[in-house]
This record gives C-alpha cells, structure tokens and sequence, in this order.
C-alpha cells in the first residue's frame, strides 16, 4: 500500500538569480529580468527587486507568486511599523522581519529565495542571506537562485580575505569601490548567463547610498 | 428631570427616546480642546490647538495620519481617539493589501461609524467618548466626515469640534462657500484663522497650533512649525482688523477648568505621545 502522492505541486520555479555586495558606504543589489517557467519564458522584463525601506531594498528568487506574497505583507508591516514608531525600518530591523516572517510559514514556506540588501545604522553596505525558511547570516555578498552555484564561488574568489587558514575570513565589507563592484556584479551575470538557462536578458542593479537609490539597466544575452 | 433615572446604562431608554450616556459621551467631544477641518476641491486640511494638561508637561498628539490619503483629527479622550486610529490604520492597510488601492474615505468612515454603534448596544460596553474629523482623499474627491460617539457620521465642507469650537463654527459658516475653490494656501490660512477664533483674544502662535495637510499629488503631513508662523505673520499684522469682524457673535462654552497653556514653545513630539 504506498501512499498516494498529490499530482499537482502548490509551488513552481519562475528561475533566475539574485546578488548583493556591500561596501564601505554602499550596497550593490542585482537581478537578472528572465522569468521562466520550465523550459518556458514567461517574461523578459520583470523585476526580482523591491524596495522595502529607504535602507532595505529585497532580491528575491524562486516561486515569484509567493515573493509577490511575501513582499506584500512586509510592505503592510513596514507601515504599521511606521505609524508606531514615527521612521523607516532599519536593514537590520527588515532582517530580522523577514527571518520571522519566513519561518512563520515554516510548513508551507514562501518557496523564496531571499537576499536583502541596504545601509546599517551607521551608512555601512549591509547584505543578509536567506534560506526559505527564515533562517539568516549578516554577510558581506551573496548570490541566490538558479545561477547561484555559478556566481558564488567566484566571488568567494574575489572578495572572500585572503589566508583563511591563518586568520578568520573577514568577508563582511569588501573593500572594493562602488565602480569595482558594480563591475563585479556586471561580469558574474554576463557569465551566469552563459551556462545557466534560467539566467538571462536584463540585468537589474541598484546601488543604494545614504543619498539615495540608483538604478541601471544593462543588457545580457536573450538565449 | 428624568434624566438621572434613565441615565446609569447606554441599554437603558428615556421616556422621551433618548439615551443619555450617548448624550454624555457626546458632551465629553465637547470638553476636549479645538480640532477643525476644511477642504476645497483638491486639499482637505486639519487644525487643532495643542493644550498641554501644564506648563511642565507636552501636548497630546490629536491629529493621526491614518495613510497617505486618510488623516484624523480628534476631540475627547484621546486615548479613546488613539485607540480608533489604529483600528483606522489597520482597516486601511488591510484594504490596500487586498485590493492593492486606497480605501476610500466613505468606506472608513462607515465601519467607524458602525464601531461606535455597537458601544450604544452592549450593556457591558461604553461609548466611545472622542468626536473625530476624518478627512481624506479618493476617487471621488477631497472629503472631510465628522463621526459621533452616537455613530452617526456627517460630510461637511468644514467644522470644527470641541471646546470654544462655536466661535470657529461661525467664522468657516461665514466663509465656507469659497472653500471649494480655494487654493491650497488660502485654505491653510483660513484653517489657522479659524484656530484663532477658538482661543479667544490670545495672542496666536506657530506653537499653539498643529497644522496638517493632504491633497491630490500630496501625501498627508504636518506642517512645520515654520511653515505655520509664516501664515501667522501675514495676518497678525493687521491684528484689529481681523478681530473686530470676527470676535463678536462667539458665545463661550464651559471650557471645564482647563488653563490655556502658555505657549510652552515645545517643537518637537515629546516621547511621552504614543
């Protein structure tokens, strides 16, 4: 007597992949534009990314209806907090929020792949990463979503401290510039897009500073 | 006469139909300091006078935004008007999370209104003892409402409620014909000027009054302390003038013991208000 199996999933996979960095008094989010669904292209132009707070902007693979569910209730949160406290949700506040918020669902999880990116108390680049179930790790870059077996030991390579043996790897703020790393972030995607099928059209990335947001749009191969 | 015999439950009915705790709760509106409201076509403005239980202490917070589109003035027991704002806001968030737009103001102002009324039915209950003027902005335009601790609710194109409310109630009732057309600005200064009726001859200032705006293409916001003396400036000038057309027709009310505050100079929110 085996046990009968449900012959529909409540989750699918729309693909593509999600990065972050931070730096000294920035931090660089960045997401492909490709929405799929099996072998299938649903979209070419849709947005991983979204603004929470002036300070926390979201990246977010994997199952784009339950992000878009996801979004929309730390978006209801944000204004409640608001009206509480009378500012805007720090970046680590929005972490430990979205952490809740995640393992809230912790046997129907948001099928969503979460990096959070934005500026501390203190200006500094910040960049928290997420497993689908809320649990979280302050760090200072990390890749999500299909492409991101590709991307990460790369940049493990690039920004990681050197002589892990001999000292703790202090990977928490790169040391590079805002230029570098965004041209960083623009050389992953080009070659995550060579090989990952999901990865690929437009590139998204917002560079987040104390004066503001800045976003550019950069196209990668439609293939 | 009867009134003390009927008057012990908001269940319990007069001979002549009325309820008396609703009536009592209604006068407790008209014991809290000034809240007024005006909107023209495209702005819905909301003035109160901030007086401060003593000259150590801040003054209560009485106006709330509720969301971008929605502000609330209270007059009362503010904390019974705290609590109603936050169930304001929340009405307001659940709307937009589930219909992904703003909730328009009529809708608020009803399920508010069908709050209050059931405090005028349970006998473990009381009345909610805050009168509050939502204003607001939808597709249908600027609205401003004026809920009751009854649960009736009323549009007006401007009103004022609580204490020395009858003097400002004159001045909007001889102006308010214009205010549809008017401009943000003239609405602003008519707002602040109609403040000024209610405090009686004492001398205006930017601090005694809080002053909030919303319109098409502006979000709901405090205006500055700035902001406000400006106005204050360009009509202060010409003090006699003013006060000669308006000071005459206003009849006091029994302001219950309350001192006006001296102008405590307080800037900023005091962390003691909410």
């Amino acid at each position: 007597m085996t046990k009968q199996h449900a012959n529909w999933s409540p989750y699918d996979n729309n693909g593509g992949t999600c990065v972050a960095i931070a730096g000294s008094d920035y931090c660089v989010i960045a997401a492909d534009t490709r929405m799929s669904t099996g072998y299938s292209i649903l979209s070419r132009d849709y947005s991983k990314i979204h603004k929470l707070a002036d300070k926390a902007v979201l990246s977010s693979s994997g199952f784009q209806a339950d992000v878009k569910a996801l979004q929309k209730v730390l978006k209801s949160r944000h204004l409640i907090y608001q009206h509480q406290h009378n500012k805007q949700m720090s970046c680590p506040a929005m972490a430990q929020l979205l952490s809740n918020t995640l393992y809230f669902k912790r046997f129907f999880p948001y099928y969503a792949f979460n990096v959070l990116g934005g500026l501390d108390a203190e200006g500094k680049g910040c960049v928290f990463t997420y497993d689908a179930v809320g649990s979280y790790e302050k760090v200072g870059y990390s890749a999500q979503g299909s492409g991101s077996t590709l991307i990460m030991p790369f940049l493990d390579n690039q920004l990681k401290s050197p002589s892990p043996l001999l000292l703790p790897a202090q990977d928490s703020i790169t040391p590079l510039s805002e230029a570098e790393a965004v041209d960083l972030v623009k050389t992953v995607f080009a070659s995550a897009t060579e090989r990952d099928i999901y990865t690929g059209d437009k590139l998204e990335i917002m560079i987040l500073k104390a004066d503001g947001i800045k976003t550019e749009l950069i196209d990668l191969r439609k293939d | 006469m009867f009134r003390n015999q009927y008057d012990t439950d908001v269940t319990t009915w007069s001979p002549t139909g009325r309820l008396f705790q609703v009536e009592y709760a209604m006068e407790a509106v008209k014991q809290g300091s000034a809240a007024i409201g005006l909107r023209s076509r495209s702005h819905v403005v909301l003035a109160c006078v901030n007086k401060a239980q003593s000259e150590l202490s801040s003054h209560q917070r009485k106006i709330f935004k509720v969301d971008d589109h929605i502000g609330v003035a209270i007059a009362g027991l503010t904390a019974d008007g705290r609590v109603l704002s936050r169930y304001m806001r929340s009405e307001s968030i659940n709307h937009s999370f589930t219909y992904e737009s703003p909730l328009p103001v009529g809708r608020l102002v009803v399920r508010l209104a069908d709050k209050a009324q059931v405090c005028t039915q349970r006998s473990w209950k009381r009345p909610y003892g805050v009168g509050l003027l939502v204003g607001g902005l939808d597709e249908s335009g600027a609205h401003l409402y004026y809920n009751c601790p009854s649960g009736n609710y009323f549009e007006y194109q401007a009103f004022a409620i609580g204490s020395r409310s009858q003097a400002a109630k004159t001045y909007l009732e001889r102006r308010f014909e214009s205010f549809k057309e008017s401009s943000r600005e003239e609405l602003i200064k008519d707002a602040i000027l109609a403040i000024r009726e209610t405090l009686q001859g004492e001398t205006l200032k930017s601090s005694l009054c809080t002053v909030s705006v919303l319109g098409v293409d502006e979000p709901f916001h405090f205006l500055d302390q700035e902001s406000i003396q400006k106005v204050i400036d360009t009509f202060e000038k010409v003090p006699e003038e003013e006060e000669d057309a308006g000071e005459g027709e206003a009849e006091p009310e029994a302001a219950a013991g309350t001192a006006e505050q001296g102008g405590s100079g307080d800037q900023d929110v005091a962390p003691m208000e909410m």
